[in-house]
Order: C-alpha cells, then sequence, then structure tokens
C-alpha cells in the first residue's frame, strides 16, 4: 500500500511556483521533472483513449460505428443512443445497473463494516489462536475468488440460495484484504492510551468502536470500501455461475450476455457500447467522491 | 476454473459414460415415461435468443396450466453450456435449455438430457421436421434427444454489382469458384475471406462434401477429422490460401465487417442468418448482395452444408418432461410460434411448413429484393442427413482453430491442423473415458 507511506504532505504543492518554493526534499531538475511529466502523459493518453473511444463510438449509429474516424465524432446520437438502451425491454439495462450498484454498494458496506470489526478485534484484543484466524484470513487473501466460484454454486444449491439476490450478494461481503489492511492500520493509528481512557470514562467496548475507533480508522475504511466495491462491480464469473434470472444480473454480466448475442441481433452493439460507457459512470463517481476522505485522512496522520 | 470443472465433471462423465455403453446401439433400455403431471406445473426455460419473452408469453397466455418462466443468458458457448453441467450436478437445472446440434452429442454422452421418444407427441411430430434436423437430435439411436429449433442451411452470397461489373459468372461448382477467385484477384478483391478462427463453417464445407467428422456405432466413437473428404475440402482451401485469392481477416470483427463493407471481399458461403450479419456489417453495401446456390463438388449436384441451428431440450432433473416436451413441440413447429420467433430474432425454422412461412417468402430490400429465403428454402432440403458431432466439439473447435491460424499465416497447412485436431480429440476422449473406435 503505496498509499500508506507516501511521505508528502498534502498542502505542498498547490502554489505556482511549486518548483522554486517546495518546503522540503531534493530541487528537481528541469530535466527530471519534463521525463516524469512525458511518462505520465503518455500512460494517462494510454489509459483514456480507450475511455475516448468508448464515448465517441457510443455517440454513432451502428452503421458509423465501422465506416467513420473510429477517434472522432460523426453523427452525435448520444441522447438518443442513451434514450433506447434505457427504453430497451422495459429498462432492462437500468435494472441491471441498479443491481449492481445495489450488490457492490451494500456489498462494499457491508464488507467494510465486517473487516473493520475484525481487523479491530485482531489489533486491539488479547484472545487465544489470534494469530492463527489472521493467519487464516491472510490465506484467503491468496485464493482468487475466482476458484470458490463452483464450490460455492455447489454450496448455495444445497441450500437452494442459487439465483437469488443472495448468491451474489453473501459472498460479496467476505474482504479478507480488508481484515488485513485494517488490523495493520488499527495497531498503528488507534492508540491504546485511547481506549483505556474511554473504558475508564465508562464507554462500553461497542460504543467505543462505533464513535471513535471507526473514526480513527476510516481511511483504510474508505479504501477498503473501494477496493471492495470495484471488486464487486467487477466481478463477472460469479453472476454468471449463480444467476439465471435476468432480473437479477449486475451489468457487467448482463453486458457480456448481449454481447455473445451480437451475431444473432447486431443492433445490440449500439447498446452494448452505450451500456459499457454508462456502466464506468458509478465508478468514477464512487472515486472522486471518495477520494476527498482518502486523503483527508492521510494528511491527517501524516502532520500529525 | 475451466480445469477444475474439467476435473469435477470427469468423475461424473466417466460413470455415465459406462452406463450409457452398456446399453449400447438398439438398445432395450426404455425410454423414461412421458406422463402428464396432476395439476398445474411450471416450466424453467434457459435460452439467450433474444427477444423470445415475447414468443413465451402467447404461449403462458393460453395454457395457463403450463406456464414457462423465461431465463436468458450468455450463449452456449459464453457460459451456459457450462451452467448447465454445474447445475445438472447440483440438481437443479432448468427443464428446458436451448443446445446447439454441435453441444447435444457433449449433453448426451454426460447424461444431462431427457430421452423424450417415451412421449407420443414428440414421435408423432417426427416427420414435420426437416429429415436431417430430426437426426440431429437422435443421434442415430432410438432416443430422441431435444426438439429441433433452427437450422442454417448454408448458399452462397454474393456481390451481384461486382460480379456483373466484372463480367465474371456466378460459380456453380467449386472449381468454378476458384476460377472466379482468380479474376476477382486481378480486379483488386478477394472472393471471400476463409474463416480461421470459427471453424464452423468449414465444418459446413466438409458437410455438403458429404464428409464426416465424427461417427458413434452405439459403443464406441469413431473420430474422423482427417477423413479423405475432409482433407480434400481443406486442400481445396489450402490451395486459394496459398495463391492469395482469399482473406484472413478474424471472423466477427470490425476489421472482417470492414472488407466486406468496403467491397473487398465478394461472396461469403454461409448460413441462411449470414444474411442479418451482412447487412449489419457492411450498411454501405445495401441492395448489393444476391444469394445463390452453394458452389457443388460435382456439376449438377444439388448438396447443402449446414452452419449453425440449435434444439429445445429437456435437461436431466426435470419433473416435468411431459408439459416440457409439449412447449417446445409449440415453440418450434407450430406457425404462430416459428413466426414470432423469426421476426424476433431471425430464427429459420427446422420443420418443413417452417420453410414455407409467408414471412420467409417476401422479398428482402438489402438483397436487391430477391425473395433469398427460397434459396434457403431449398438448400435446407438438400442438406447431407446423418452429419454426426462429437461430444468435446468446445475442445475440437479450439485445437482446430489453433491450427487454421497457424496455416492462415503460411505457417503448416489445414491438412495438417486437421490430423493434429484429430490426434487431440482422440486424447481428450480417452482422458474423459469415453470409449474411442480404433
Amino acid at each position: 500500500m503505496s498509499i500508506l507511506v507516501d511521505p508528502t504532505p498534502q498542502q505542498a504543492p498547490a502554489d505556482a511556483h511549486a518548483e522554486a518554493s517546495s518546503p522540503r526534499g531534493p530541487r528537481d531538475s528541469r530535466l527530471s521533472r519534463t521525463g516524469a511529466m512525458l511518462v505520465m502523459g503518455v500512460f494517462t493518453v494510454y489509459f483514456l483513449v480507450p475511455l475516448w473511444w468508448l464515448l465517441v463510438a457510443s455517440s454513432k449509429t451502428p452503421g458509423d460505428v465501422f465506416t467513420t474516424n473510429p477517434l472522432w465524432f460523426a453523427d452525435m446520437r448520444l441522447g438518443e443512443n442513451l434514450g433506447e438502451l434505457f427504453a430497451f425491454r422495459d429498462g432492462l439495462y437500468l435494472r441491471w445497473l441498479g443491481n449492481s450498484v445495489l450488490y457492490a454498494g451494500l456489498g462494499g458496506a457491508v464488507a467494510t463494516l465486517i473487516a473493520g470489526m475484525a481487523g479491530y478485534a485482531l489489533a486491539k484484543y488479547r484472545f487465544r489462536g489470534r494469530e492463527t484466524i489472521f493467519n487464516i484470513v491472510l490465506g484467503g487473501v491468496l485464493v482468487p475468488a475466482t476458484a470458490l466460484a463452483l464450490p460455492l454454486f455447489l454450496l448455495f444449491s444445497k441450500i437452494e440460495l442459487t439465483n437469488t439476490f443472495w448468491a451474489v450478494f453473501l459472498p460479496s461481503i467476505v474482504s479478507p484484504f480488508g481484515v488485513y489492511l485494517t488490523r495493520i492500520f488499527a495497531a498503528a493509528s488507534v492508540p491504546d492510551e485511547i481506549l483505556e481512557a474511554a473504558r475508564l470514562d465508562g464507554s462500553g467496548e461497542m460504543r467505543t468502536f462505533f464513535t471513535m475507533s471507526l473514526r480513527l480508522m476510516s481511511p483504510a475504511l474508505v479504501t477498503v470500501f473501494l477496493f471492495q466495491f470495484v471488486t464487486i462491480w467487477n466481478n463477472f464469473f460469479l453472476p454468471l455461475i449463480m444467476l439465471r434470472d435476468q432480473s437479477l444480473f449486475p451489468v457487467t454480466f448482463g453486458l457480456y450476455g448481449w454481447n455473445t448475442q451480437l451475431n444473432q441481433i447486431p443492433e445490440l452493439r449500439t447498446y452494448v457500447l452505450v451500456g459499457a460507457l454508462v456502466s464506468i459512470v458509478p465508478l468514477i463517481v464512487t472515486f472522486l467522491s471518495l477520494q476527498r476522505f482518502w486523503r483527508n485522512g492521510l494528511g491527517a496522520g501524516a502532520v500529525k | 476454473m475451466k480445469h477444475i470443472t474439467t476435473v469435477a465433471l470427469t468423475a461424473l462423465v466417466s460413470s455415465l459414460t459406462l452406463a450409457a455403453c452398456s446399453s449400447g446401439a438398439g438398445s432395450t433400455e426404455a425410454a423414461p415415461e412421458c406422463a402428464p403431471a396432476d395439476g398445474p406445473v411450471t416450466l424453467e426455460f434457459t435460452t439467450w435468443i433474444p427477444g423470445i419473452e415475447d414468443v413465451v408469453a402467447i404461449w403462458n397466455d393460453a395454457n395457463p396450466d403450463i406456464q414457462v418462466e423465461v431465463q436468458t443468458g450468455p450463449n452456449g458457448n459464453g457460459g451456459t453450456y457450462q451452467n448447465f453441467f454445474n447445475q445438472i450436478e447440483a440438481g437443479n437445472a432448468p427443464d428446458l435449455g436451448q443446445i446447439e446440434y454441435d453441444a447435444i452429442p457433449n449433453f448426451r454422452v454426460q447424461g444431462g438430457l431427457v430421452d423424450l421418444s417415451g412421449c407420443e407427441e414428440v414421435m408423432a411430430a417426427k416427420d414435420d421436421f426437416v429429415d436431417w434436423t430430426w437426426s440431429q437430435v437422435t443421434l442415430g439411436s432410438e432416443g430422441v434427444y431435444g426438439i429441433p429449433q433452427d437450422s442454417g442451411p448454408m448458399a452462397l452470397f454474393y456481390r451481384k454489382d461486382l460480379f456483373e461489373k466484372a463480367g465474371i459468372e456466378v460459380p456453380t461448382t467449386w472449381d468454378e469458384y476458384r476460377a472466379a477467385a482468380e479474376k476477382v484477384r486481378a480486379e483488386g478483391g478477394y472472393i471471400t475471406n476463409f474463416s480461421q478462427t470459427d471453424i464452423n463453417q468449414f465444418a459446413g464445407f466438409v458437410w455438403q462434401a458429404g464428409g464426416q467428422w465424427f461417427g458413434n456405432d452405439g459403443d464406441a466413437w469413431s473420430v474422423e477429422l482427417a477423413s479423405d473428404t475432409s482433407v480434400d475440402v481443406a486442400d481445396y482451401w489450402q490451395g486459394l490460401l496459398d495463391d492469395d485469392l482469399v482473406a484472413t481477416h478474424p471472423a466477427w470483427t470490425d476489421e472482417w465487417n470492414n472488407a466486406y463493407n468496403s467491397g473487398e471481399v465478394w461472396t461469403w458461403v454461409s448460413a441462411v442468418w449470414g444474411a442479418n450479419s451482412i447487412a449489419s456489417g457492411a450498411p454501405d453495401t445495401a441492395g448489393s448482395w444476391a444469394v445463390a446456390p452453394a458452389p457443388q463438388w460435382n456439376e449438377g449436384d444439388e448438396a447443402a452444408g449446414n452452419w449453425g441451428g440449435s434444439s429445445t431440450a429437456v435437461l436431466t432433473g426435470s419433473d416435468h418432461p411431459y408439459e416440457a416436451a409439449k412447449f417446445a413441440l409449440w415453440l418450434n413447429t407450430s406457425e404462430e410460434a416459428l413466426t414470432a420467433l423469426n421476426a424476433a430474432a431471425n430464427l429459420y425454422p427446422a420443420t418443413k411448413a417452417g420453410l414455407e412461412l409467408p414471412a420467409l417468402k417476401e422479398g428482402v430490400d438489402f438483397y436487391g429484393g430477391q425473395a433469398i429465403y427460397d434459396v434457403f428454402a431449398d438448400a435446407a432440403q438438400q442438406v447431407v442427413p446423418d452429419f454426426t458431432w462429437g461430444p468435446t466439439m468446445t475442445q475440437t473447435y479450439s485445437d482446430v482453430a489453433d491450427g487454421f491460424k497457424s496455416a492462415a499465416t503460411g505457417a503448416g497447412t489445414l491438412a495438417e491442423a486437421l490430423e493434429s485436431g484429430q490426434q487431440k480429440t482422440i486424447d481428450a476422449l480417452e482422458a474423459q473415458s469415453i470409449p474411442v473406435a480404433e
């Protein structure tokens, strides 16, 4: 987690004369700075071009996608395309989007809470088997989620929960990596003295956790939430195996299904393109809106 | 992941295979009973046909006692087949599933399909279907493992305008096709694109030539990928490749669409659903295409190949095979359902009566007003019967495609790719304890 050890002070590079007035650190040579900017610029372009292509392609008619310049607009039809997508099959796409938000948002939140509690307990309480439990959880980090999908399917079949909301939601609220991260963070950022003071003042353990520790741990929790949100949002294999009912699909799986039908129904191509564009919006919104908490927390820790 | 699944399934497969081969051909094993349920039933039906919900709604309105819930997902090889296998193993498979003809043997070998030959209505419907489609679901046995849904008879799509302008006759034999290819090349185009990645088209060519890729005598499977006919067809295309007479764009890509849209490629020997692929992939060429019967190996023949097509099968574990079969028959034989399926998803019927649907008699604007489906209706009845698919087609396709890709770039030949596909398929069958002849 490089963000946790990043020593750069938060308020430093805001002013225009950053180069001259940088308060600390070695003075950058113009050459290395240009080189760094160049590398970053190349990578930015590299990452943004596909997004740009997606935006441009989403604004075209199906025919124009092949015949016009792939990186520039032809007829601007983004509005109509969006309207058609949202109206297609009684708004099936919106339903998928809602499902994804529910799986990823709620799943991410619950996963973060559970991971936070587990990590906190592992960091702050001494009990028999603590290290064993932690090591087992760490082992969980190493097992790819894809490898667990089929066993999970067979388990869920036994309790007749396949093809339900729970089939995707329940496996999503487990985050071994979150437990690991929150444990490390709680150990470093929640001082034992504060906990003792709280206990002396008569605060119960639960109250201490929810009113104090949780806030102290918030940068780690935001990180865990973001990771888990993205993981669930992009989790494709589990819904593929678990779900049959279209109304339960998350947006990734739904779009994939449409994409496999392009040979039969070529009109779906536009919907797949526009749908893919819309489906990344929630991710961007989540990142941009949570980034603030993320940085604030880090900054607060760094200048303490 | 796939590997894990394979391992899990192999255990299942081996036991089922033993059961299957002990019964053998002309078996005395009775088909399961096919009796109606006492009360109303609800069936689950998994398919990937877009818009099929509306067709099923017609049935549900008319049959309050047999309600069908449709579940759609990705296409078979995109994940639905694997899901069927998982669900069959877990005992919660849907009652009905869409299964393409080339996947039926796989499901059959793994015990995933209910034999419907005990259902009187099913046996009575046999003659409604185009003969070869019926043999695709019986697998040459007494059993019936699905109801044919659609078919993909093949014919020649060609750029009428370009052929006329260049003064080239539309080829009727494969020899003429090669001669035409040379003239087209001289004009700066390619006569067609050889699909290196989608082996189904090549299988259709072998099918048309009267070849076989697999055989099953009831006890064991024979693998004939490298049989004489198959290799002859491969050599023909190898000749075109060697002389740079065909383009080699990967199928179904934008590059491939563009080759047709720009007029670089002049013909496509493809299935009936290809009409739509061209119309959507090459919109600028509207009105310039026409359809003729596929070129023949022997002058005067009328043989056709087939590319694609699926069945509606009843999956193991269904509690209501009678109702499921009844629905599947309605879906795939009644005129209202076939018309609706054709309108929703361009499905081309597998029944004799279906070939005469009013919707399939009309001229198509994209093809200059030609009534192209008449050509396909003829082709559908000329498809060589008894082409047999193997039980491991996914593996076979991918192994042969690997070889074809190399051949298209000049490393190795198509015939060598078939040879190596042959060996790998035998290995795969033996690895799954499926008996192989010889």
